[in-house]
């Protein structure tokens, strides 16, 4: 069974459409990064999975209608929508008490024993903690949930690098056990690159790009040319190039013209992955229009 | 034999649902305790700072009371009794007005709607946990209170009158200590409890649905709608409808009245069978219903 299974999901408010016919489908046990620019419908797509918002079209968490059974649907489904929920009068004691009692699934051993590696004290307050210490207590109270399905919307938001990369860290290593789905949005894409297993770009409520990391990484090459060679390069038809220090950086796009092959672009210069955040503003700067096919 | 085993299932997981709503609401009224510490400490300030004043009342009375008559002397004693009960309800009142308005709006504003929606408690859950607050918890914390300061005030004008030839045995017998609190419970529990159920339904609701200034949009539409009827029909039954409301149900119960005829106007069968409680049970129930339906769609603000 498909964790989410999206069809022809719709949202406006008033005027503004944030989900324009979104189709989703995201099987257990990946680790999805949505990722997209400002006002994209990231949050509306993440909200109206968790049964937060309603929403047009057909749409399918575990199997059940999250608008309709979104209490249901929590035992099932943790969130993290950003780095400052926690209600800050709550203690460290109080919210490890209070997820246990209603929460059927939590474990209050694995919670503990996540906190004690940080130097958060069970007595002190939300409001006591910076902001990192609240996303880690976050992530052990979301963590020692055995949900199968985890949705963050930028859970790294405001956090320094230190703390970032703990909290992949941590979530690949106590967490993700391959049964687990993880749904993932953030700005700070670089960070993401090695973790995830699906990638989808979203722009003005639209999906212009849906692949999964082994596609992405066949599919898309990176050149970078010395000036004499730009005119053999462009020849190849890029589908974006911008200029670093004299030398020219063009992403090809394989999906679109097939030809291309890695020696070929060895010969005029260095080939490598482009990074998801160069490809991003390939595919998002380089529009309107482009819309890249979703390869699912 | 399968068809047994099924409803046997069925039954099961029907009783761990009602275990888990049960244990959802535990906890929800434990959170609204941790994270409203007013709804106990007001009326404990309130008992406190009482028995503070009574203390000096009786000290500075001390000599006019043993000079007084026996009948004005248990006059004087039940007033302060009922005050007190009075202050501690009136405390609690207030408490749970502005514990209403804040329940619904609070965890919007601080978006800790986001953290409380991502765990397994419904929308309706969590507003009864809060409508019992001001209907259940905080009426029987103030009978607990007021229990225990009229106690605390009976000990402590029988240490502070004792050898002046005032009878203190006379003192505990008339005070009828557990008669007025019985009444007093009763009080509680159906006027703050069921009678004033529909105001802070209102109250739920419009702290549900404020996009700001709860408090505004609680008050300020009663205020108009009485001032448009006078208007308009130059009458004022919004107004009267009101008051009846807050006085409470005048003839069904009288509170506050002498003692002596507590018993007389407290009859239960009258009060129940009072129109306006059921109205306004109704009325309550529309406001919840209305309460639960915009949490399910409010996010933070």
């Amino acid at each position: 069974m498909a964790c989410i299974e999206a069809r022809g999901l719709r949202k406006a408010f008033g005027t503004t459409i944030a989900l324009d016919g979104v189709n989703l489908h995201v099987e257990e046990g990946r680790i999805l990064g949505i990722i997209g620019p400002n006002g994209a419908g990231k949050t509306t797509a993440l909200n109206a999975i968790l049964g937060l918002t309603p929403y047009q079209g057909e749409l399918r968490v575990l199997g059940r209608d999250p608008w309709a059974e979104r209490n249901r649907l929590m035992r099932d489904v943790c969130f993290i929508a950003d780095v400052a929920v926690l209600p800050r009068w709550m203690r460290v004691s109080q919210a490890l008490e209070y997820v246990g009692g209603v929460h059927p699934r939590f474990d209050r051993a694995k919670a503990e024993g996540l906190l004690a590696k940080t130097t958060i004290k069970h007595t002190s307050k939300v409001r006591q903690l910076s902001k990192g210490m609240v996303a880690q207590l976050h992530l052990a109270l979301v963590m020692a949930i055995d949900a199968r399905l985890l949705v963050l919307d930028e859970p790294t938001l405001g956090l320094d690098i230190l703390f970032r990369k703990q909290f992949y860290d941590s979530l690949l290593n106590d967490y993700f056990d391959r049964s687990r789905t993880i749904v993932v949005t953030t700005h700070q894409v670089e960070e993401l690159q090695h973790i995830l297993t699906d990638l989808m770009f979203i722009d003005r409520g639209r999906i212009v790009l849906s692949c999964s990391m082994e596609e992405f990484e066949s599919r898309y090459l990176e050149v970078t040319v010395n000036p004499d060679q730009v005119a053999a390069a462009r020849s190849l038809k890029p589908m974006y190039e911008r200029q670093v220090f004299g030398r020219s950086i063009l992403i090809f796009d394989r999906g679109v013209n097939r030809n291309i092959d890695r020696q070929q672009l060895a010969a005029i210069g260095e080939v490598r992955t482009p990074s998801i955040a160069d490809l991003f503003v390939a595919v998002i700067g380089n529009q309107s229009g482009m819309a890249q096919g979703a390869a699912q | 034999m399968n068809t047994q085993s099924n409803a046997m299932t069925e039954s099961s997981i029907q009783s761990q649902g009602i275990a888990q709503a049960a244990r959802a609401m535990y906890w929800s009224i434990r959170r609204e305790l941790w994270e409203n510490r007013s709804i106990y400490i007001g009326p404990l300030v309130a008992a406190v700072l009482f028995l503070f004043g009574f203390v000096i009342n009786m000290v500075s009375m001390r000599r006019s009371i043993v000079a007084s008559p026996r009948a004005q002397q248990h006059d004087l004693l039940a007033t302060r009794y009922e005050l007190s009960g009075a202050l501690i309800m009136g405390t609690a009142l207030i408490v749970g007005v502005f514990y209403s308005l804040d329940a619904l709006y609070g965890e919007r504003r601080d978006r800790s709607i986001l953290f409380w929606k991502s765990l397994p408690v419904s929308d309706l859950t969590t507003v009864l946990s809060k409508l019992t607050i001001p209907i259940v918890i905080l009426p029987l914390l103030s009978f607990a209170i007021s229990l225990a300061t009229q106690f605390i005030m009976l000990v402590l004008s029988t240490v502070i009158l004792q050898g002046s030839g005032v009878n203190i045995a006379a003192l505990w017998r008339e005070v009828s200590f557990f008669h007025v609190s019985g009444v007093l419970l009763y009080h509680l529990l159906t006027v703050h409890g069921l009678w004033y159920a529909p105001l802070y339904g209102w109250l739920l609701m419009v702290s549900a649905w404020a996009p700001r200034a709860p408090f505004i949009w609680a008050f300020l539409p009663p205020f108009v709608i009485c001032g448009v009827e006078r208007v308009a029909f130059n009458t004022s039954n919004f107004l009267m409808l009101l008051q009846e409301r807050l006085a409470g149900p005048g003839d069904a119960m009288a509170p506050h009245s002498a003692p002596k005829d507590f018993m007389a106007t407290l009859i239960p069968d009258h009060f129940f069978s009072t129109p306006g409680l059921w109205i306004g049970l109704a009325l309550s129930a529309v406001f919840l219903f209305v309460a639960v339906r915009l949490r399910r769609y409010r996010g933070p603000i």
